[in-house]
């Protein structure tokens, strides 16, 4: 199938969503979908580093964060609409991802993701002793109440989000079926071998890296509006960094498919035990799955269904065969 | 700011001190990330457990934090044991330890921390012990008794495991380990046992570090993050699994942090230890005493 084809049934599906949730005129869905299609761009964007490269990189958080402050930052300025926001907060994220790519990248990996773990800390650090979009207070956002096609803004923040998030799929889609994702995909399984044929590793890197980070930045822009108060303590919490992990590992890391279902699974599942249960009982579920998901399924949902239905593994995720025969595997 | 003598004097005087328990802090992640070759991210969050076990015997028993981390350090040295087990079959047999043991880790580092927090809440803790108030006065130099106890303490510790690993042959084989496995097989040594041998020792140092820390400040569950980045700066810059080289690092981000927070002011010095982290990974990944 053509990307350009793709990304127009992402949105007709999305178009579809919308419509629903319209007809079931309820906001509580808005909001609710508004953080599970957040989550799917998060993920997503994760995975082309994370999936594809096999780099891990613990500062979703961080990338994140840096959207919402550039929101913040401009909005105490002058408050421009949301799509040059999303520009801008993709922008902030782009330069940070690259400048600490550039710095780590040229290491093993352990490095980076250490680097990434950092980075966090020191990002609220800054936010924290920089007063001009709240420091340690936090900044109010005054959302506008409505706007005009859509009426309720909530509802305009969903579209939003609901178009990136079929850019990042497409975006993922397109990158695995590409000499990109291939040179990722060497990388992935062995960068020496990779560079001893002549793959520019540490270019594909970087791509990989900038492209991630400006989804995590673009995921974030609207964020203060949506949430009306942005705090750093929350803005920088561990629930953004084990969430994009979780998810994609849980999905299945190796195609597109595997994010977005964790993605949609998780979160979902999120959204009704932070209103069943409590907030602090569905992030020990999410750590939970983790790590039993890394043990028992390392390729995650879609790794089992594979095994389950005993197809072959390209037919679920074109012509890339999933990797299934690592060194010492169970058969 | 006015620049003052004294002030420089007891930064670097008190940096000292808290790099003796940064050195306490990081020796454990200097055994399994810079000799086994693990990157157990998750040590923090066992830093930060020791803590409340050292919380819990001061409270019911009365018992001295340190003592009480000393008595808990077998039960750790079997928690981390287990853990290594497995890490062992899970990921290390099957060559997929760099990205799924990383997400591993990480999911522990998070299951302890949640769970504290579900459990204890998010109040901040603290022990008691006669140490904790006084502090010796010397002409205008002070030095406050939390922090000297447990650097003392964690030199002591220290210097112990540097004798295991340099004099006795389980430390040797554990030295030996990172370098050549089959190499260490025909001398009749099982690698695997060393190495769960070895990630034992290094989770049960957290248990005293545990109890410093809670000695030097009160501790809520999310403090351990803050170790994160320090503790792995300290390692790459002392250079990877070198005791002494941890110990250099770790009074050489105490005395610049200490700095830092004494002229810019305390809510600046988390990111001292990330410039260097950058830095040393910029300049010389091998850090200063790395082979």
């Amino acid at each position: 199938m053509r990307s350009d084809l793709f990304f127009i049934i992402c949105l007709l599906i999305g178009g579809a969503v919308f419509a629903a949730a319209v007809a079931l005129n309820n906001d509580y869905y808005f909001f609710a979908g508004y953080v599970v299609l957040q989550y799917v761009v998060l993920s997503t964007a994760w995975n082309i580093l994370g999936g594809y490269c096999g780099y891990v990189n613990f500062g979703t958080a961080a990338f994140f964060a840096l959207g919402a402050y550039t929101t913040v930052a401009i909005y105490k300025l002058y408050p421009l609409p949301i799509p040059l926001l999303l520009v801008a907060g993709g922008a902030v994220s782009v330069i940070v991802g690259f400048g600490m790519g550039y710095l780590t990248l040229r290491l093993r990996g352990a490095f980076f993701a250490i680097a990434t773990l950092a980075l966090a800390v020191v990002l609220q650090t800054l936010i924290v002793n920089w007063d001009f979009v709240g420091g340690s207070r936090g900044a109010y956002i005054v959302r506008p109440e409505a706007i005009a096609p859509f009426g309720n803004y909530v509802r305009y923040l969903f579209m939003v989000m609901l178009v990136l998030a079929a850019a990042a799929v497409t975006i993922a889609r397109l990158i695995e079926r590409s000499r990109l994702g291939y040179g990722f995909a060497t990388i992935r399984d062995d960068e020496l071998a990779a560079e001893a044929s002549g793959v520019p590793t540490l270019r594909l890197k970087l791509i990989a890296t900038t492209i991630s980070g400006g989804l995590m930045g673009m995921a974030g822009a609207p964020f203060p509006y949506y949430i009306g108060y942005l705090q750093p303590s929350s803005t920088f919490g561990f629930d953004y960094a084990v969430n994009s992990i979780a998810m994609p590992l849980i999905g299945g890391t190796t195609s597109w498919v595997g994010p977005v279902i964790g993605a949609i699974l998780l979160a979902s599942l999120q959204q009704i035990a932070t209103v069943t249960i409590s907030s602090a009982v569905n992030l020990l579920i999410v750590g939970i799955l983790l790590v039993v998901f890394v043990i028992v399924a390392p390729n995650g949902i879609i790794g089992l269904v594979h095994t389950y239905l005993q197809r072959k593994p390209d037919d679920f995720v074109g012509r890339r065969p999933v990797k299934t025969d690592a060194p010492g595997a169970p058969p | 700011m006015i620049f003052s003598f004294d002030l420089l004097i007891n930064a670097v005087i008190s940096g000292i001190l808290i790099g003796g328990f940064y050195a306490a802090v990081t020796c454990g992640v200097s055994l399994s990330f810079g000799i086994l070759d693990i990157v157990n991210i998750a040590h923090p969050a066992f830093i930060i457990l020791g803590s409340y076990v050292a919380y819990i015997f001061n409270i019911s028993f009365g018992l001295d934090p340190i003592l009480a981390a000393i008595i808990a350090t077998p039960a750790f040295y079997v928690l981390g044991a287990g853990i290594y087990q497995v890490y062992y079959v899970s990921f290390e047999k099957r060559g997929q330890e760099s990205l799924r043991g990383l997400a591993f880790f990480f999911g522990l580092l998070f299951i302890t921390e949640v769970t504290l927090v579900l459990y204890f809440g998010v109040d901040y803790r603290y022990v008691e012990a006669r140490y904790i108030g006084p502090t010796w006065h010397f002409g205008f130099v002070d030095i406050p008794m939390r922090l000297l106890v447990p650097c003392v303490v964690s030199l002591l510790l220290i210097a112990v495991l540097q004798l295991v690993l340099t004099r006795t042959f389980v430390g040797r084989a554990i030295m030996a380990v990172a370098q050549d496995q089959l190499a260490l097989q025909l001398m009749a040594v099982d690698p695997i046992r060393i190495k769960r041998i070895a990630f034992g020792i290094s989770i049960a140092t957290a248990s005293l570090a545990g109890a410093f820390l809670i000695i030097i400040q009160p501790v809520e569950p999310s403090v351990g993050r803050e170790y994160i980045g320090r503790v792995f700066a300290i390692c790459v810059l002392g250079g990877m699994g070198s005791l002494p080289g941890t110990v250099i690092a770790a009074m050489l981000i105490g005395i610049v942090e200490s700095m830092t927070s004494t002229f810019y002011g305390p809510s600046w010095a988390p990111a001292v230890s990330f410039g260097f982290l950058l830095l040393t990974l910029a300049v010389r990944p091998a850090g200063l005493l790395g082979r």
